[in-house]
């Protein structure tokens, strides 16, 4: 591959050409699996045939994508901030953390709510803890007692 | 014509019963509130209250769904009104005039004239699809497999590359959602496709996981990295709630234009209400005898858009309903709300549960009835919700989002797919690929490849048989001109700039 041409007056948009390689691996990806699958049909199409139809289609646009970061045609960005879009993440890695070692729902919504709370600016960590769990046990009760739909549940809910 | 007024009479009888009337209630409530929250259009506001509705039965059900639905979009436009934040891209021409007569101090006529104008808007729409419904199944009926597949093809091509900005980018949105649609177990051999033997991959990807994880995670992850760059702010609504005699008489005839964009073109597998509101948008200040306002809350400029925003979404009920075709985000939402009960809208629907689907086009007038009369005194409890402070907000968000993964499969894989989606949601935004692409292609990708390959199946594996049928190929004509035109015009257009 051919990373741009100096004589291009535009710039060549790096993320473009990230997209347009992870959309290449998709394809591969995809071909890859369908090649391990087995043609039972007796006429018509198995089920390996569409995968390698998307595969190609997601080749194509690979190109296109290409074509379009080379060509510097990508809408332009805004500056973000890391940290915000982090703590999220680390929000929502803790409710993973907490639902699977069996936590349960009240703890685990709390951290995520008090996590981005906390990417959104709020510093009050006390404060937010207090005002989650409230508002998750009350949402546990709801929906646990009123809807009957079983949330996973844990020490906190094993008292109520 | 006499059957559809029986029929329609039938479902009037089955949505007035008392239970019934309650589920419209609540989900009129329900859909309003979460969708006047900011960031929230009414498709997730459907995928975020899908998990409510798991236990009821399936007509009580479909009639709260349909609160939902129009709940979602009225809430959608008092946000855009107050605080110039539309949820979504159908409801940007309200906020470009509404919020400046919120500016100005008109914020209550500017609620109410998109209220009356939803109201009329979204009756005259439902009477349209209730007419438009049955003459269209009359002819969904003779569809065989190659018509079907040939239909979704018109669909994916018209969502994802002939409207947006770029079809390049809508495409491989499209693409992304195809491969979704692959996961899990084949319907017809049986074997795993793209489960690297992970046991939750095989029953596939969950729509409301891929759609709650798209705009909630994805929406809040977005505001949270650029909270830097805006600071939202709520307008109070000051004065008089009612419309004067002037605003009634430059509110009407944009409500019935509004609707005569909104719905034809909703009901086309064309997707998508931006273009008849921007059209609506253009028109009124074309026609309007108040130019001068235009730009400063011109009362025309929120009375036609809001109405052809409504008239296209009942609109998008045509080919849901009669086609099983989701042309939309929130239309797909609600087929997924359908597949949760084991039904396919189509004619088949029809024909089998003529109580459910006439029930839930019944119910659609009562719902806009309930929001027409809830919503205007109430607009002081929506407001009030919109004051929340953003970090709880947003926390709130994603508590309730996350809830309904929890509840329906609180497994570690699941839970990780629904972060993982977020982070794609949060991508595609940041570099501006449309996201309902996605949604219609893991819905709809499935569809299309089993009635292709019983198309092939029937034709033993002729892939003539796609052409020879006419209805088949002239709407696989019709796709491959709705694909091609925009690279066609961009061509076009790059020639002439070059003449210039």
């Amino acid at each position: 591959m051919s990373s741009g041409d100096p004589a291009q007056p535009r710039r060549v948009d790096r993320a473009g050409i990230i997209i347009a390689a992870l959309l290449a691996a998709l394809a591969a990806v995809l071909v890859w699996d369908a090649r391990g699958l087995q043609s039972a049909a007796m006429y018509g199409m198995g089920p390996e045939a569409m995968p390698v139809v998307i595969a190609s289609g997601l080749a194509l646009l690979a190109i296109g994508n290409f074509i379009d970061a080379l060509r510097g045609n990508l809408p332009a960005r805004e500056s973000t901030d890391p940290v915000p879009v982090f703590l999220i993440l680390v929000g929502l890695a803790l409710l993973i953390a907490i639902i699977g070692f069996g936590g349960g729902f009240i703890l685990a919504t709390s951290a995520l709510f008090v996590t981005t709370s906390a990417a959104f600016g709020r510093r009050a960590v006390l404060v937010d803890s207090v005002i989650a769990l409230v508002m998750s046990t009350l949402i546990y009760l709801a929906f646990d007692r009123l809807l009957t739909l079983s949330l996973p549940a844990g020490p906190l809910e094993r008292l109520l | 014509m006499m059957d559809t007024f029986a029929a329609l009479a039938h479902g009037m009888a089955v949505a007035i019963q008392p239970m019934n009337l309650l589920y419209a209630l609540i989900g009129v409530f329900l859909g309003t509130a979460v969708g006047v929250l900011p960031g929230i259009g009414p498709a997730l506001t459907v995928a975020l209250l899908l998990p409510v509705t798991y236990k009821l039965d399936p007509g009580g059900s479909l009639i709260m769904f349909a609160g939902i639905y129009y709940g979602g979009m009225y809430g959608g436009s008092t946000t855009a009104i107050l605080i110039n934040t539309p949820g979504e891209s159908a409801s940007m021409a309200t906020a470009l005039e509404g919020n400046k007569m919120a500016k100005a101090g008109r914020g209550g006529p500017a609620l109410a004239t998109s209220a009356i104008g939803s109201f009329v808007a979204g009756t005259i729409a439902t009477i349209g699809l209730a007419f438009l419904a049955p003459w269209l199944v009359d002819f969904a009926v003779r569809f065989g497999p190659e018509d079907y597949f040939a239909l979704m093809c018109v669909a994916f091509v018209t969502v994802s590359a002939t409207f947006g900005d770029s079809p390049v980018r809508g495409l491989t949105s499209l693409f992304i959602g195809l491969t979704l649609g692959l996961v899990g177990i084949d319907k017809l051999t049986g074997q795993a496709r793209l489960a690297f033997g992970v046991p939750e991959l095989l029953d596939g990807v969950e729509v409301t996981t891929l759609a709650v994880g798209l705009f909630a995670v994805g929406e809040a992850l977005y505001v949270a990295s650029r909270r830097h760059h805006t600071e939202e702010k709520l307008e109070p609504v000051r004065g008089s709630l009612w419309m004067t005699k002037e605003d009634w008489k430059r509110s009407w005839k944009p409500w019935l234009r509004g609707t005569m964009f909104g719905f034809p073109i909703g009901a086309l597998p064309a997707g998508g209400a931006e273009i008849p509101t921007f059209l609506s948008y253009s028109t009124e200040k074309r026609l309007t005898k108040h130019p001068e306002e235009f730009g400063k809350g011109a009362i025309e400029g929120v009375a036609g858009p809001e109405a052809a925003n409504n008239a296209s979404a009942a609109g998008t009920l045509v080919p849901l309903l009669t086609l099983g075709l989701p042309t939309s985000a929130t239309a797909a939402m609600m087929l997924a709300g359908f597949q949760q009960y084991g039904l396919n809208p189509g004619p088949l629907l029809f024909a089998e549960r003529p109580d459910l689907v006439w029930g839930l086009i019944a119910s659609l007038f009562i719902a806009n009835v309930m929001l027409l009369v809830l919503n205007l005194p109430l607009v002081g409890l929506w407001v009030r919700l919109l004051a929340i402070p953003q970090p709880w907000l947003y926390a709130g968000i994603l508590v309730f989002a996350t809830m309904g993964t929890i509840a329906a499969k609180p497994s570690v894989v699941e839970l990780s797919m629904l972060a993982g989606f977020g982070v794609l949601g949060f991508l595609m935004r940041r570099f501006d690929f449309p996201i309902a692409p996605v949604v219609v292609g893991l819905i709809l990708g499935p569809i299309a490849e089993s009635q292709l390959r019983r198309a092939l199946a029937i034709s033993l594996g002729d892939p003539m048989t796609l052409l020879q049928s006419p209805i088949s190929a002239t709407l696989l004509g019709v796709a491959l001109i709705a694909l091609l035109a925009p690279f066609v015009l961009k061509g076009l257009g790059r020639f002439k700039a070059n003449e210039d």
